[in-house]
């Protein structure tokens, strides 16, 4: 379980995040939704460290990860997985070395167990044969599916996903959520989705928060995002014709 | 775009140093990463400082010659010049300015590429210090292969010198040779040396610096790139100048 406790972030005098707060539980696909610009990408690099909130908290089960000692958080680290929009695979590693590059640097296992464990994951996201390929010789949906394995390498415990199927066919969009979906539930992952994209949302969407301009506006699940009365959800969500269809 | 600032820039380029050289992985990490970028950095400008260095050589040999035109200066005084020129300031200085603009600009552009395809913050996220990862093996591959370099430089200069002066007719092989022993002081060996080092170690800091902070997309990358030649190549002339005030 990730508790956010009433983030606030400011980047110079522009404020970016107000006051935000939300508890995401385990086994289910927590959804971070909202249009460009309004805070999600900064508020999952607060919740993964790569950005320290002004002020609030970040609890990973209890634990506190921004006011941790070094200890502590290196500790945490090696439990929290990310997908980053662009896949972000180290493009001087072939696919293998990038989902052992996690086990090489944080654990002590020998080379066979790495090896297995590298092997596993690629499976698990549907990926045989391509050990020795370059990320430049992948595929969108293939990169991110490395992504995928190379975030789960480590047993994670935290997984966080920015934007998992951009620049994805709606195809290959669901594979990827539903592989993510399916992780979350089959190993008890808490899962965090950053996402725009309401094809997703339907789909996996099993808790949602809404963001609007850096601030929490609603939040419920894909059995109750139709019903809400917030104005601004409903721009969001029938901002397109095949969405306005659904409308009650 | 905020106005640059020099003394902020220094500044941040100092805490840059810092983060790199403090809170590292364990040692035994950076062997192999140390051992490819030797690899990488040797072999990448073995070719260019070779052709540079040979050829400056040979010029200042026929440029020496074609100045002398006085029948009271021996012939040899050639072979002199050419030596004391190449020791203090060819080989050491002059590859510097081509070492810069082939490894520096590498070393900034892979950073910056690194930085704007979110690796760099794959690597945070997984709680390894970016900045030592990165920037370490580099830099120490630098002050390892850049020496060797300007040994080569040096020994290749002299013998460009050589072959242009007595293929020209210019001076005898004897006279040439006598004129590189005559008076020779071995502290400009140790000179030069001491400033390999330290070109060495500027011309990648400050190359690793521009390169990390780049922020925006392929465009900045290359912006990255040209700033971190122009600013070593200003550095290195500045420190150039200092040590020849310090230690000469
Ligand atoms: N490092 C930074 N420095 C300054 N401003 C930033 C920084 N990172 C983000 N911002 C600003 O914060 C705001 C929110 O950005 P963010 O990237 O979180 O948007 P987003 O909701 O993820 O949008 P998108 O869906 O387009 O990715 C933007 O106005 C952006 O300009
Ligand atoms: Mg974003």
């Amino acid at each position: 379980m990730v508790e956010v406790k009433n983030i606030n972030k400011s980047f110079g005098n522009k404020q970016v995040l107000f006051d935000v707060s939300a508890v995401f539980k385990p086994g289910i696909t927590n959804m971070i939704i909202g249009g460009s610009g309004t805070g999600k990408s900064v508020l999952l690099k607060n919740i993964v460290g790569l950005v320290v909130p002004d002020t609030g908290s970040v609890l990973f089960d209890g634990r506190d990860f921004h006011s941790g000692s070094r200890e502590e958080k290196k500790a945490l680290r090696q439990e929290i997985g990310m997908l980053f929009q662009s896949a972000a695979l180290f493009d001087s590693k072939n696919v293998e070395e990038n989902v052992r590059f996690p086990l090489d640097m944080l654990s002590n296992m020998p080379m066979d167990e790495k090896m297995d464990r590298v092997n596993f994951c690629l499976k698990r996201v549907g990926l045989e044969n391509v050990n020795k390929k370059m990320p430049s010789e992948l595929s969108g949906g293939m990169k991110k599916r490395v992504g995928i394995a190379r975030a789960i390498a480590l047993q994670t415990k935290y997984l966080f996903c920015d934007e998992p199927n951009s620049g994805l066919d709606p195809l290959t969009s669901i594979m990827i959520d539903n592989l993510i979906h399916e992780i979350t539930t089959e190993y008890n992952i808490t899962t965090v989705i950053v996402s725009h994209d309401m094809n997703s949302v339907m789909e996996i969407g099993e808790h949602i928060i809404f963001m609007y301009r850096g601030a929490k506006l609603w939040e419920g699940s894909n059995e109750t995002i139709f019903d809400s009365d917030v104005k601004e959800l409903n721009e969001f969500i029938f901002s397109n014709k095949l969405m306005r269809r659904f409308k009650r | 775009m905020p106005k640059p600032n020099p003394f902020k820039s220094f500044g941040e380029y100092l805490i840059f140093l810092w983060r790199a050289f403090t809170n590292r992985e364990p040692i035994h990490i950076y062997w192999r990463l140390y051992m490819d970028e030797c690899l990488l950095i040797g072999i990448d400008s073995l070719t260019i400082v070779a052709i540079t260095s040979t050829f400056i050589g040979a010029v200042t040999a026929v440029q020496t010659a074609y100045n002398l035109v006085s029948p009271l200066i021996p012939v040899y005084i050639i072979g002199v010049i050419v030596r004391d020129m190449t020791i203090l300031e060819l080989a050491p200085t002059v590859t510097a300015i081509v070492f810069a603009g082939k490894v520096g600009s590498n070393i900034a552009g892979q950073l910056g590429t690194m930085r704007i395809t979110e690796q760099i913050d794959a690597l945070e996220v997984m709680g390894i210090n970016s900045t030592s990862f990165l920037v370490l093996p580099k830099i120490f591959a630098g002050i390892t292969m850049y020496p060797l370099l300007v040994i080569l430089a040096g020994f290749l200069a002299i013998l460009g010198g050589y072959v242009a002066g007595t293929l020209g007719g210019l001076i005898t092989p004897d006279e040439y040779i006598y004129g590189i022993r005559a008076d020779f002081i071995e502290f400009n060996v140790t000179f030069a040396l001491i400033k390999s080092f330290v070109f060495a170690f500027l011309i990648t800091s400050i190359s690793a610096f521009q390169g990390y902070y780049t922020q925006g997309g392929a465009l900045e990358v290359g912006i990255a790139s040209t700033k971190a030649v122009t600013n070593s190549c200003i550095a290195l002339l500045l420190a150039d100048y200092l040590l020849a005030e310090l230690l000469v």
